[in-house]
């Protein structure tokens, strides 16, 4: 009895084994050879750091505009969290599905460049925009702004509210986030060359997420009373301080600067936590980043420098060195012009 | 035969208070506070330092209080973060789609769709004799999921919600903020309920011995079915704090509260295997929890070692209570022994 | 006399009155395999992108470190304990063998410190379960705490992402000629080892005794206790193990890696037939299981489901799953047998 039992299981374990082997093995079976994006297949799929960000949000909107116009197909993918190896399923399921264009804001610079590769290697064209990953793993940059305008525009704002003087902090999003590690240390070149009375005494890190930068805010305030100023380069960073700040005893004792949308920082300029900011249009820049998918697949540009190409509303664009492309200069925001926009 | 020597009544008391396990955590407390406070004055004498030490951790309190008593039956409910997230949405939701609702009809809503999601984790523990752990992990995954497709890519911003609702979040009454106030009421009800009801034994009598709480012809089911939804309900009204206290909610809010919950209450003395703990050690335990994490960055201690910290605390406090029930265990047998 | 007979008896005593294929088919773990089968024709003839050889690659990379877990996990439930620390294992691996290499040290000493680490973090478990007598539950909730906390305190929140490249090749290289990963090549050494461990040797049926009967085991002259800690150690070890692959795959060792991974192998390994109160299961259920889980998600991510609708179908099939084996077995208890050898005794539930 136990040696037939014994028996049937093993049959039963090699039938496992063979249902698995066979969707392996097989080459065919239910997929129409979307197995490589060739020329004229418009499905992009956007892919930024994490979902349920409102900067992000407003880029997957221009982005999702500029797909409806030249006529491909939009989808959203993403991590709730803004961590690289969640990043990584995404990028399969994108090769595996064949799609035309990936368009990534990375969470690091390196992690997820093998899944990009293996995606290119099938015939995606890899597009990344707001933060950047190695040259080598995909083939154009979309970059919003000159990212030394990005550093000085906010030590200058901060100089200006606390006189020039005294001691500051930083609160970042993730610890890996290209983008931000590439501002920062701009930040403290440009903080040393030009403001040498001001100390940078911590970096914080909120992770992009709402309840991890509030609690961050108050420990930073907690734990440096003589802290003047506070520089968040991050949208979900700054509407968080800010909203920590507002209730706060140090509003108005500690300046805020950073980079924040106008929706989510207009109740705060206008009860005076927040004096100004900067940002540049993030629907502008999701817009810019699909025309320049479509400018991939369509074999208009291949990334070299001196490739040009036309993003719709937006005029014509060159590619740069390391097949960068800039979008324009960051955008100062203050009471007297926040009421003109709506993002 | 053994000479008892008398013993006034008042050093029974304090010795029974001293060797009570919820007095050892208030040291604890009562310590982490000096040494903060002696490194930067701020942590307890300025305003926000102040509101903060009583403000932040009344959430917890809540759940730790919900998870004692399911722990206090010998189950567990794993799900309460999951929960708190569902209802800190669903009170965001109802101020932005029903204009003009009243906050206490948006608290009660929130406590009962609480209470319900509790009842389902009750009715598949209690009827389907289920190991509460199994159950409640997959309504973890379930309750998130729901949470996370409900909100799509949306999240509800504090300017969604009206200006009063926020400011119950970090308004005071007396120097005391409002949602501490209220955790304490809940509190102190649940431990007269646990204590001095007999409802409330019940609950001990269930965790220390089921199949002899069943012989002995209590509604077994009954009560664990009550028990977890007070859970639910205690972690729909943590929900609503949570949406007050921090105004923006997203699909990830209150992930990871129920090891917070669990940690909290056993550290404050509730026993995993049932039967034994408070519900003001559970509290205690919270504040404990959070007051440390606060208190590390002004240690010098980087806050990321705030989970080892709390790791580290939970299982002192497990092995601490089975020292001393040995201990007791053999006292008592020896005891037995003499006599 | 009315001895009342044990759970064993009563089952073999079924068991004659059952022909063999009932006795195999009808059996949890079969229904599983008969389901992923299932999953897997449906999913490969509706859904666009699943029936390619791709698939298999991303959906055993994805699920490997689960398979690899869920071995001495399905172990250590039998034996009617559980461990919860081992997603933050994976974590402390991980962040253990990055931290290393970020301070220069050669990738192949990394791994190796980082598996020594596992086995040290699962002795842990296992001396405050066994020597100190604490429930597992408890232990290994305060261990995921302290091992997580570990890996975050050692790196914050940044994350090594420079391994070499030969490893982070090797990790994702596939065996000659097909699609399936080199990892597989471990884990299928593992998964014999460890149903040898189990089906084949007298410590695997001192595991099944204890998960029935501790003191009978004991009685029996079963090492309870030395039985479970090295079911520990075999846990960390492994998921010391699993770490390593993990961080090579991805690419990037960060604190947080794997936060969730325990509930994931303990919704395989349930689903798969493991009674949470122990004492049966097999290991061929717990793979077709896992198996199942992850070909379910890979044709849901295609269809572009988020990962959300993903894990509530996960958590639902782990709640149907416990309740419809305790609803099975509410039944077999109620009905009437006949021809059934009277013993006067009412048969236990089992």
């Amino acid at each position: 009895m136990m040696f037939a039992r014994k028996r049937v299981t093993a049959f039963a374990a090699l039938a496992v084994a063979a249902a698995v082997a066979l969707s392996g093995c097989a080459s065919t079976g239910g997929d129409d050879g979307a197995g490589d994006g060739g020329d004229g297949n418009l499905a992009i799929t956007f892919l930024p750091k994490n979902l349920g960000n409102p900067y992000f949000d407003t880029s997957s909107k221009g982005g999702k505009a500029a797909v409806e116009e030249f006529g491909g197909t939009f989808a959203e993918v993403g991590p709730a969290e803004a961590t690289p190896d969640a990043q990584v399923s995404y990028i399969n399921t994108a090769t595996q599905q064949g799609v035309g264009a990936l368009v990534v804001s990375a969470n690091d610079p390196k992690a997820i460049c093998d899944a990009l590769n293996e995606a290119r290697d099938g015939g995606v064209k890899v597009v990344t925009f707001d933060s950047d990953t190695n040259p080598e793993c995909r083939d154009v940059f979309i970059n919003q702004a000159d990212s030394e305008g990005i550093a000085k525009v906010q030590v200058d704002q901060i100089a200006e509210q606390i006189g020039g003087a005294g001691e500051i902090a930083i609160l970042s999003a993730s610890a890996n986030a290209t983008n931000q590690n590439a501002w920062i240390d701009l930040m403290k070149e440009y903080l040393a060359s030009d403001y040498p009375d001001i100390t940078l005494v911590e970096t914080v890190y909120g992770d992009d997420d709402d309840q991890t930068s509030f609690d961050k805010t108050a420990a930073l305030l907690q734990t440096h009373p003589n802290l003047k100023g506070i520089i968040s380069p991050t949208t979900v960073g700054i509407a968080a301080a800010a909203r920590y700040l507002s209730t706060s005893d140090y509003k108005g004792k500690v300046a805020l600067t950073g980079l924040g949308t106008p929706n989510q920082m207009r109740e705060y300029v206008e009860d005076g936590t927040v004096t100004s900011f900067a940002l540049w249009n993030p629907e502008d820049l999701g817009y810019l980043a699909a025309f320049a998918a479509q400018a991939l697949i369509e074999g208009d540009i291949t990334g070299k420098k001196g490739d040009t190409f036309t993003a719709g509303d937006l005029g014509e664009y060159t590619v740069g060195d390391d097949g960068v492309v800039l979008l324009g200069d960051p955008f100062v925001f203050n009471a007297d012009n926040i009421g003109e926009f709506d993002f | 035969m053994t000479t008892a020597i008398p013993v006034s009544s008042m050093t029974k008391r304090l010795s029974a208070l001293g060797r009570a396990r919820e007095f050892g955590i208030l040291l604890a407390l009562a310590l982490v506070i000096i040494a903060a406070t002696t490194n930067n004055s701020n942590f307890l004498f300025s305003p926000d330092g102040w509101r903060d030490l009583l403000l932040t951790p009344s959430i917890l309190v809540l759940v730790a209080v919900g998870q004692a008593i399911v722990l206090i039956t010998r189950n567990v409910d794993l799900s309460v973060g999951s929960v708190m997230g569902l209802t800190a949405y669903l009170t965001g939701r109802l101020f932005i789609d029903v204009p003009g609702i009243p906050i206490v009809i948006v608290v009660v809503a929130a406590v009962v769709f609480g209470a319900l999601l509790g009842l389902i984790n009750g009715a598949l523990v209690a009827f389907a004799k289920v190991p509460a752990m199994v159950i409640t992990l997959g309504t973890l995954y379930a309750y998130r999921g729901i949470n996370v497709l409900w909100t799509g890519s949306d999240r509800v911003n504090a300017s969604d919600m009206p200006k009063d609702f926020l400011a119950l979040g970090t308004g005071q009454l007396v120097g005391i903020p409002i949602l501490t106030i209220v955790a304490l009421i809940v509190l102190a009800g649940a431990a007269w309920y646990m204590k001095n009801t007999r409802g409330g034994r019940e609950y001990y009598a269930i965790g220390s011995d089921p199949a002899a709480a069943e012989l002995y012809g209590l509604r077994v089911t009954r009560r664990v079915l009550t028990a977890f939804v007070v859970s639910g309900a205690l972690a729909g009204l943590a929900g609503v704090f949570y949406a007050a206290r921090y105004g923006t909610i997203n699909s990830q809010a209150g992930a990871g509260w129920e090891l917070d919950a669990v940690g909290a209450a056993v550290i404050g003395g509730v026993a995993i295997t049932g039967g034994i703990g408070s519900v003001w050690g559970a509290a205690i335990g919270a504040v404990l929890l959070l007051t440390i994490n606060r208190a590390l960055p002004i240690l010098g201690i980087p806050d990321f070692w705030q989970r080892a910290v709390v790791g580290l605390l939970i299982i002192g406090a497990i092995v601490l209570d089975r020292v001393l029930a040995v201990r007791q265990k053999r006292r008592l047998i020896e005891a037995r022994d003499k006599s | 006399m009315t001895a009342a007979t044990t759970t064993a008896t009563t089952r073999v005593i079924r068991d004659f009155d059952k022909p063999l294929w009932r006795r195999v088919l009808l059996t949890r773990e079969m229904a599983i395999v008969a389901l992923l089968v299932l999953v897997v024709i449906v999913s490969a003839s509706t859904v666009r992108g699943f029936g390619q050889p791709i698939t298999l690659t991303y959906l055993l990379l994805d699920i490997a470190p689960i398979l690899l877990i869920a071995l001495p996990m399905t172990l250590v439930m039998i034996t009617g304990e559980i461990d919860l620390s081992v997603g933050s294992m994976v974590g402390l691996s991980s962040v253990v063998t990055g931290a290393l290499v970020q301070g220069g040290i050669p990738f192949e000493v990394a791994a190796l410190a980082a598996l020594l680490v596992g086995l040290v973090g699962g002795a842990f478990n296992g001396f405050l379960v066994t020597v100190v007598g604490l429930p597992s539950l408890a232990v290994t909730i305060g261990t995921l705490a302290l091992f997580r906390g570990l890996a975050v305190g050692l790196l914050g929140t940044a994350a090594v992402t420079e391994f070499p490249e030969f490893w982070t090749d090797l990790a994702k290289a596939k065996l000659a000629g097909t699609t399936i990963p080199v990892v597989m090549i471990p884990f299928l050494l593992l998964l014999v080892g460890f149903i040898l461990l189990l089906h084949y040797t007298p410590f695997g049926r001192g595991v099944y005794a204890i998960g029935l009967s501790k003191d009978a085991a004991r009685f029996s002259g079963v090492h309870v206790e030395r039985t479970k800690f090295i079911l520990f150690v075999l846990s960390g070890v492994v998921a010391a193990f699993a770490g390593v692959f993990y961080t090579l795959r991805y690419g990037s060792a960060r604190g947080d890696n794997a936060t969730g991974l325990e509930l994931q192998v303990i919704a395989a390994v349930v689903l798969g037939g493991v009674s949470v109160f122990g004492g049966r299961g097999k290991i061929y259920g717990v793979v077709a299981a896992a198996l199942l889980i992850g070909s379910l998600a890979s044709a849901l991510r295609l269809m572009n489901v988020t990962s959300d609708v993903i894990n509530i179908i996960t958590g639902a099939l782990l709640v149907v799953s416990v309740v419809a084996a305790s609803f099975l077995a509410w039944l077999q208890k109620t009905r009437r047998r006949p021809g059934r050898p009277s013993t006067g005794a009412t048969p236990t539930a089992s």
